[in-house]
């Protein structure tokens, strides 16, 4: 199957790495795991300080389902369990000890068994909702994609590993058997890998959101209500691959450290919720500039402080670029500079600039709805979301069903938000539509 | 422009909750919001962290700029059309701006000193940014009224609208009629006798003691007012002030006595270029609103009859005639107040086009229907969308129930 989407965008931003060989492995010594990186899940500690942990054994469960468990990326000794307001789980804390002991898993168990206690089925995410899935609801398909068109991204498919195709194969297997349907792998022109036995291999064609997994959806087989299907990408299909054959979790993974304020963009080796303060050892620019470090890309990512953060999940990449809350600028609103960045044509010079350095400005203040028609250009699927964000607004549960809530999540809706002239927080709105939808229907 | 920013910074405690300026809290974030780019920035997570470059505040003024050419041009004609009811030689091309200027001056700063003083007060009373939409409002009232209108008047006017249309349904963004044409629909209503028929079109005095003063007693008709009240037997005769037969040319240069700002189709032109270049009017209604208007227009051409009088303006004469033009490329383009589909889009204009020429034709007691055809537009785009969004709905259920069979 072949889709190619026309409507979408595709931001030009500095600081992209063109070679995505590793530069360099970093080794850190501590790692964390972020429950809030896990939309839905309830955490509970499934350890206390000072525990000794292996690669893949449980720090937090879900408080629903104790049986969907968060893993510890590195081996070592449990250094703190970080809480927040009301004891919330903010952050555990691992401190490597530098060995590589792994839990060793049954491979011959239950699939559903071995994903929740591997961690792994808290990576998949479901539609609707874009929360980790509840077990007992088996998937009317399962979705996977193998390509990010996000901004500054790199390919997914370019560090698969030597096996991959046996990796994915046995993945596609084991999954299949989680669910009635197919499970599809969309990928764009550039696969390498062929078919995959037991999955529909889908070519998707088009600028950002063409690889979020919710615009595939919508264009190959859309989430009608009462339905459900699973979500993950084509790096965390490999990984279960991977466990199925070895037994165990491989907690790598490269990441992309790029942005504006980045001095030499390149792809790092590490490991899941790695220190950024180590990531970004070196690479970025002498500044005084205010810096904003983004787990992800600058759509969807998760800011987080450069000394005391962590690579949040699920992401790969680092986007650091100027926060820009000192920034004087004078009328803004009138500048023809080429410099700034918008996919508007009322600045007619931006052709010119063949990537920009944007900062976090609002660039304008909150408005209501004023220009239309806005959202229809970047959003490639079926759904008005104009009308499907007043209906989340009035809280008006018949309204936001007819307008397809279940097919949305914010990540698809991101380039929306980017466009709006009336600055809108569009995502924002989205996920307390799908949290309310939630909590009154479950 | 470090010193004015330093200023700002110095002054701008004054003006927090407690400052002893705090009432003037709103005014305060308006103009500096304005001189500078507001220093807010992107949510940490779960939201964009790059937003783009264009806010409300550029898009407003973007319309403003492409209406300049038509109040240039207003300005212009006002004085051409006063010297020619003076019957005195044409004295070049300042004197006639600048007693359109004289003209129209008191009118662009009686309608921003009311509408946007009820904005401030409001945007205070509700601890709210003040909003750009009376930018473009303040600018169009002006344009669409009669010269002579008085400036009381326009005051009464311009703040029934802003209050009643717009403030009580949540400010701009959620009004439901456009703001400029209500107010010029109050004063049709409300003041029929100044406003409309043969006293209103071409200013008569002195400004500010400057110019020419005309005869007592005189008039002179718009066009379309001719066409109404002729009898239509034997064909259309347009006459000038000066008694000289008006062109078609002249309708689209804009020399002829009309409402300041809408009587040049070319000036209208270049406004819509501007709007469309920068990717900011819509041309789906645009282009709908004279196809609309074009067809209208051929049909009661090839129907026309002495009993409607305007029914013999040819298709073309229709686009060029009246506020038509005007109300296409600004009024009905109004985002807002649109329809918001694009489906809806192409539907609204195409209505707005008929009923204009509907209007202006087959009911004599309107010579104009261009304004009440937006506001038609206006009153029925909500149930225009909600049947193209409908349609959208439709088609989810039956996926739904085709996937449950």
């Amino acid at each position: 199957m072949k889709i190619k989407l026309n409507k979408g965008l595709d931001l030009r931003i500095a600081g992209a790495t063109t070679d995505t060989k590793p530069v360099r492995t970093v080794t850190p010594g501590l790692a964390a795991v972020m429950p809030d990186d896990f939309t839905g899940l309830m955490p509970k500690a499934a350890v206390h300080e000072g525990d000794e942990v292996a690669v893949g054994d449980a720090l937090l469960f879900d408080k629903a389902h104790p049986e969907i468990k968060v893993v510890s990326p590195v081996a070592g000794h449990v250094k703190a369990v970080v809480r927040g307001e009301r004891r919330k789980i903010m952050r555990v804390i691992v401190e490597a000890d530098g060995s590589d002991r792994a839990k060793k898993f049954d491979t011959k168990a239950p699939v559903l068994d071995l994903l929740e206690n591997s961690g792994f089925f808290a990576m998949i995410r479901r539609r609707p909702y874009d929360t980790v899935p509840v077990p007992d609801v088996r998937p009317r398909d399962i979705f996977v994609t193998a390509f990010d068109t996000a901004p500054l991204a790199t390919p997914l498919t370019d560090r698969l590993g030597d096996n991959a195709t046996r990796e994915l194969e046995t993945a596609v297997k084991a999954l299949a058997t989680l669910t009635d349907g197919k499970v599809y792998i969309s990928h764009d022109p550039t696969w390498a890998l062929g078919d995959i036995t037991g999955a529909v291999m889908v070519e998707v064609e088009g600028p950002h959101p063409a690889g979020n997994v919710g615009i595939q959806i919508a264009n190959i087989a859309p989430v009608n209500k009462g339905e459900t299907v699973w979500t993950l990408d084509v790096v965390t299909l490999v990984k279960i691959g991977r466990l199925l054959l070895t037994g165990t979790v491989d907690p790598t993974v490269y990441v992309a450290v790029t942005g504006p304020e980045v001095s030499t963009p390149a792809v790092l080796r590490t490991v899941e919720g790695a220190p950024l303060s180590d990531l970004l050892d070196g690479m970025l620019h002498k500044t005084d500039k205010h810096l904003r470090v983004i787990s992800g890309n600058v759509l969807t990512g998760t800011a987080d402080d450069p000394e005391s953060g962590f690579l949040h999940f699920p992401w790969r990449q680092i986007t650091v670029i100027d926060e820009g809350d000192d920034v004087d600028e004078f009328m803004g609103w009138a500048s023809v500079s080429p410099d700034k960045m918008s996919a508007h044509r009322s600045l007619p010079l931006h052709w010119l600039r063949r990537a920009f350095s944007p900062d976090a400005r609002l660039l304008g203040g909150r408005r209501a709805m004023i220009i239309s028609g806005e959202y229809d250009k970047v959003l490639p699927m079926d759904v008005m979301a104009e009308y499907l964000l007043k209906a989340i607004n009035s809280r008006n549960i018949d309204d936001m069903e007819a307008l397809g809530i279940y097919e949305v999540a914010p990540e698809d809706l991101a380039l929306c938000e980017y466009v709006d002239t009336s600055k809108l927080p569009v995502q924002q709105m989205v996920r307390d539509g799908l949290d309310y939808l939630r909590k009154e229907l479950e | 422009m470090k010193p004015l920013r330093k200023f700002l910074d110095r002054i701008k405690p004054n003006f927090e909750p407690g400052g002893r300026l705090s009432a003037l809290h709103s005014v305060f974030d308006g103009f500096e919001t304005f001189l500078y780019t507001p220093h807010s920035t992107s949510a940490r997570q779960g939201a964009v962290h790059v937003h783009d470059s264009v806010d409300s505040k550029r898009t407003m003024i973007i319309v403003v700029l492409a209406l300049m050419p038509c109040l240039i041009m207003g300005m212009y004609n006002t004085g051409y059309q006063h010297w020619l009811a003076c019957g005195e030689a044409i004295p070049g091309i300042w004197p006639l701006l600048w007693y359109g200027l004289l003209a129209v001056l008191p009118r662009i700063v009686v309608t921003y000193v009311v509408g946007l003083g009820i904005e401030f007060i409001v945007a205070q009373v509700r601890r709210e940014e003040i909003q750009e939409g009376f930018l473009v409002t303040g600018i169009l009232i002006p344009l669409i009224c009669p010269i002579e209108t008085p400036l009381w008047m326009i005051a009464v006017a311009t703040a029934f609208s802003v209050i009643f249309v717009k403030e009580v349904f949540g400010g701009t963004g959620y009004n439901i009629f456009n703001v400029a044409l209500v107010a010029r629909a109050v004063l049709f209503f409300g003041y029929p006798a100044q406003m409309s028929g043969d006293k209103a079109f071409v200013a008569t005095g002195k400004m500010f003691g400057f110019g020419p003063v005309a005869p007592d007693g005189f008039t002179c008709a718009t066009p379309l007012g001719q066409i109404a009240t002729s009898g239509g037997e034997g064909g259309l005769h347009l006459t000038g002030i000066d008694g000289s037969a008006i062109s078609a040319w002249d309708a689209f240069i804009g020399l002829i006595p009309g409402s300041f700002g809408e009587t040049s189709v070319l000036c209208i032109l270049i406004g819509a270029a501007i709007l469309l270049l920068a990717g900011i009017g819509e041309w789906r209604i645009m282009i709908s609103g004279v196809a609309g208007a074009l067809v209208m227009g051929w049909i009661a051409n090839s129907c026309a009859t002495p009993l409607y009088p305007a029914s013999y303006l040819s298709p073309l004469d229709q686009l060029l005639f009246g506020g038509f033009a005007f109300a296409i490329v600004f009024m009905a383009t109004d985002p807002v107040t649109a329809a918001r589909t694009n489906t809806g889009k192409w539907i609204y204009g195409a209505l707005i086009g008929v009923m204009a020429v509907l209007i202006r034709t087959y009911n004599n007691g309107y010579p104009e229907g261009a304004m009440l055809a937006v506001l038609l537009g206006n009153a029925l785009a909500p149930l225009i969308d909600w049947c193209v969004v409908r349609a959208n709905t439709r088609r989810r259920m039956a996926r739904l129930n085709t996937s449950k069979n």
